[in-house]
């Protein structure tokens, strides 16, 4: 090819672009009559097999593709039955019979009965089940660890076995973990099973291009009434200014974690909506009490042989319950809450939500009071304070959007009462390993809820089985075993009125001993174009987008 | 000149060896572990363990790099940590995505870069000149990531003319062949497809090219001021050719040698440095891949692109060399 006709060739393509660039009539929707939602999402999903995920985004896909056997009330985290029509427990509660729903197809055809539900548990608990090795199930051990099968009892009902009573293991089953796959689609695909993923929900799964998006069409044969979108597209966008930018020029019709900086530019534009309301989340200020123990038999429990021993980074002022309360007193969280979570949280005074059962409303939270905090101090034997260091999470996570502002305006709180923090920052997997093994004086961290049950806080928080060195998740070590025992026993109790109470005096306790400074529990935020209708945020933030329809 | 193709072929066997090594040892020093990364705050030390186990990572490194390099000779580049996906084929969707941003970039550097240089270079210290070289310095100084979001906010949200990001239309219908999504929509005749795609390579492809094209300004303008000095273009003035003559087909053409080099050099970079480019764009390449994968101490889809990028700067250098050749008769390889 000549120079010249190179030169032509570009001219004609830059002719070809600029020209485009005008055409936009040219495009739009080829049938107009399809009703199609698409979502901008902030990343890709990882994988499509709900039982083997841990992450939001892929979740978001699969809640409109998979169905449990029980799932929630749209706007709660009460349980009503879906692929199980009912169930029975047993007097011990240690068996809990399900009958299910008959006539449910998958998308690929097949027939939904009891050996599906049977091979969706098994392959996850089961270490010789043919594909136990094709996934790492993380939330298995995490949530159902007290599961000991899954049976079959006949076609059309299962019974699943536990090890130990868990008043919290109905929540649990509404979990996206032990959503219902489709055993002749994973025989079919075998280790590449999770990118074909096929269930028995509204939606069925069409196309997935990596990091671009995911389309969805609506299930036709659905056993509930086929839902009103046609397709359910989610277009990965993962600046937050042009996912804003997309939802504004009509590519997209909705979007996640609107940047809090915008919110008043959403409110403004009458094309557009907000919606808003508290997560299940809770971020603190995490204070090292000074004893863990190690777990060194690795049942997660505290027992009688493995003694209580100081933390890495044991304090002797931080140790001190009144140096705590003064801590507590030091810190203004109305205006952490109102200045670096821009409003979208509420100030928490308790380890949990507000909306979850066992919630202690009577406790009064400790108030912004730097004069009571140096009398505290001074009482603690400390008047002219002491210094120690803060360590502060590097990313961004649902319940604290931005932590190093927050460290920053903690570090100012706590000089004014003379206590000198120097802040500490390191890579989150870091950072994670060392703040469960107790080498923090003090640290930010925080939790998102899973199941909407109590006992996925407090037990998983604040417990002193929680304080074990290496994998703690009560980073503030602060083992208290009447704590622990109420918990325990909450865990115990199906009635719900008596699970209540036991939370609600642990939370007296944990209150008292100014372990933590709870600091804010952060909304979840979504935006959609005005003329979308029918979406409900859900408490866990989940995403299901049966109900919704565009006007 | 054949041999000394082959010759500089075969050198990338050792380059990528060289390249490998210092990927996988620095990955390694970096501080973080993809078990914690995956499980977050969920973390049980069984999970942790199983994990390690499964992806070798509790092997010393010196093993884990035996381990992969005879993998690699299987022609084997592993599966990801995080999404299980073979490591080839999640670059491989992604690859097409990056070049044709590339080549578009390019595309437009060139076009745009060459001739403001030559412009600029025939009215030295005019108005244009100046205007020319301005603008010049103002896009090598513009951050990508803002020139990116400032291109949107005209072009998409207040004109309206050009999408704010993505690949097509998602409601067109498409049809995916070679994965260049270009080449695809022409050879299953599918307009709307072509029309949409290329309005949506329009804006990325210009906050991608403005370093590149501003580079390729001053270089040009330089070497042509140069040329214009020269004996031969006086002589060729002096025979009464044309001033178009001299200047597009002789002085040109002496130009170019050290205008080819900057454009080679700057499309091995820009398939590199696509990263913020796709990330504001939400472009699916391959700098997005390379970052996340970064996040999660994805080990072996890291190396895997690292060693894309590797290839990819090696060829690009290749055929810059050999392009030479064509402009500059004198230079020979042997």
């Amino acid at each position: 090819m000549n120079k010249g006709k190179v030169g032509l060739l570009a001219i004609g393509l830059c002719v070809i672009m600029v020209g485009a660039s005008f055409s936009g009539c040219v495009e739009g929707p080829v049938e107009a009559e399809e009703m199609v939602l698409i979502f901008g999402s902030s990343g890709d999903a990882k994988r499509l097999d709900p039982a083997d995920v841990t992450d939001g985004e892929s979740i978001q896909r699969m809640d409109n593709m998979f169905e449990g056997l029980v799932e929630y009330e749209p706007d709660s985290t009460e349980i009503k039955p879906c692929l199980a029509t009912s169930w029975d427990t047993s007097e011990d509660g240690l068996n809990i019979t399900f009958n299910l729903r008959h006539d449910v197809k998958f998308h690929d055809g097949t027939d939904f009965d009891a050996d599906a539900v049977v091979f969706s548990f098994a392959r996850q608990y089961d270490t010789t089940h043919a594909y136990h090795d094709y996934g790492e199930w993380a939330y298995w051990g995490y949530m159902f660890g007290d599961v000991d099968r899954m049976e079959k009892i006949n076609d059309y009902a299962v019974k699943l076995v536990l090890k130990r009573t868990n008043a919290a293991i109905m929540t649990s089953l509404a979990m996206f973990t032990v959503c219902i796959v489709s055993p002749t689609n994973a025989e079919q695909w075998g280790e590449d099973a999770f990118k074909h993923p096929v269930g028995t929900g509204p939606f069925k799964f069409v196309e997935w291009v990596k990091d671009d998006h995911i389309t969805l069409e609506a299930n036709n044969d659905y056993w509930r009434e086929t839902p009103k979108l046609d397709k359910l597209i989610f277009r990965v966008i993962e600046d937050p200014s042009a996912r804003l930018m997309a939802l504004q020029t009509k590519e997209i019709q909705g979007m996640e974690y609107p940047d809090p900086s915008s919110f008043d530019a959403i409110e403004a534009d009458s094309d557009l909506k907000l919606l808003t309301q508290p997560g299940m989340n809770v971020g603190y200020l995490a204070i090292n009490c000074g004893y863990g123990y190690n777990d060194t038999n690795e049942n997660g429990a505290h027992d009688s042989d493995e003694p209580w021993v100081k933390t890495p980074a044991y304090s002797e002022p931080l140790a001190n319950k009144k140096v705590r309360q003064a801590i507590s007193h030091a810190i203004d969280k109305d205006s952490i809450v109102d200045n670096l979570y821009k409003g979208t949280a509420i100030v928490a005074k308790n380890g949990m939500p507000p909306f979850m059962l066992g919630y202690n409303d009577d406790i009064e939270d400790y108030s912004y009071d730097p004069a009571e905090a140096t009398k505290l101090l001074t009482e603690a034997g400390y008047p002219n304070g002491f210094t120690s260091t803060l360590w502060v999470m590097p990313v961004s996570r649902p319940y604290m959007f931005d932590p190093s502002k927050i460290g920053e305006a903690i570090q100012g709180y706590l000089e004014a009462v003379d206590i000198t923090v120097e802040i500490y920052q390191v890579d989150w997997s870091t950072y994670l390993e060392k703040t469960e093994a107790g080498e923090h004086p003090m640290c930010l961290l925080g939790w998102s809820g899973d199941n909407g049950d109590p006992d996925n806080f407090m037990n998983v928080l604040y417990g002193e089985n929680a304080c074990s060195i290496g994998t703690a998740g009560n980073v503030a070590f602060y083992n208290n075993s009447r704590v622990q025992e109420l918990l325990s026993d909450a865990l115990q109790t199906y009635d719900n009125t008596e699970r209540a109470n036991y939370y609600e005096e642990a939370q007296e306790i944990l209150h008292e001993s100014a372990s933590h400074v709870y600091l804010a529990h952060a909304n979840q935020n979504i935006v959609f174009t005005s003329n979308v209708h029918g979406y409900v945020l859900h408490p866990t933030s989940r995403k299901f987008f049966y109900p919704v329809t565009i006007e | 000149m054949r041999w000394y193709i082959a010759k500089r072929l075969a050198m990338l066997v050792p380059v990528m060896l060289g390249v490998s090594i210092i990927a996988f040892s620095l990955i390694h020093l970096a501080p973080g572990d993809p078990a914690r990364t995956m499980l977050g705050e969920r973390a049980t030390q069984e999970q942790l363990n199983e994990i390690r186990e499964k992806y070798g990572l509790d092997k010393p490194i010196y093993v884990q790099y035996g381990v992969w390099l005879n993998n690699i000779l299987h022609g084997d580049l592993g599966r990801s940590i995080t999404t299980h996906e073979d490591v080839a084929k999640e670059i491989g969707e992604r690859f097409p995505n990056t070049m044709e941003l590339t080549i578009a970039a390019m595309i437009f550097a060139i076009i745009v870069g060459v001739f403001a240089g030559i412009i600029s270079a025939t009215k030295q210290y005019s108005i244009t000149d100046y205007t020319f070289m301005g603008i010049a310095l103002f896009g090598i100084s513009m951050p990508v990531f803002w020139l990116g979001i400032m291109l949107m906010m005209i072009f998409g949200v207040v004109l309206g003319w050009l999408p704010i990001g993505g690949r097509i239309d998602l409601l067109i219908p498409f049809q995916r062949v070679t994965g260049f999504m270009v080449v695809d929509s022409i050879i299953t005749g599918n307009f709307p497809a072509l029309i949409s795609v290329l309005r949506h390579l329009i804006l990325p492809a210009v906050a991608l090219g403005t370093i590149p094209m501003a580079m390729i300004a001053r270089v040009s303008r330089s070497s042509m001021l140069e040329v214009l000095r020269q004996d031969f273009i006086r002589t060729e003035r002096a025979k009464g050719l044309s001033e178009r003559i001299v200047i597009y087909k002789h002085a040109v053409r002496s130009a170019m040698v050290p205008v080819v080099t900057v454009i080679g050099l700057n499309f091995g970079l820009l398939l590199a440095g696509a990263i913020l480019t796709e990330t504001v764009f939400s472009w699916p390449g391959i700098g997005r891949l390379v970052v996340n994968a970064v996040y999660a101490r994805d080990y072996p889809l890291v190396v895997g692109c690292i060693l894309v990028f590797a290839i990819a700067f090696v060829i690009v250098n290749l055929v810059t060399d050999i392009l030479y050749t064509r402009i500059d008769p004198r230079i020979q390889y042997e």
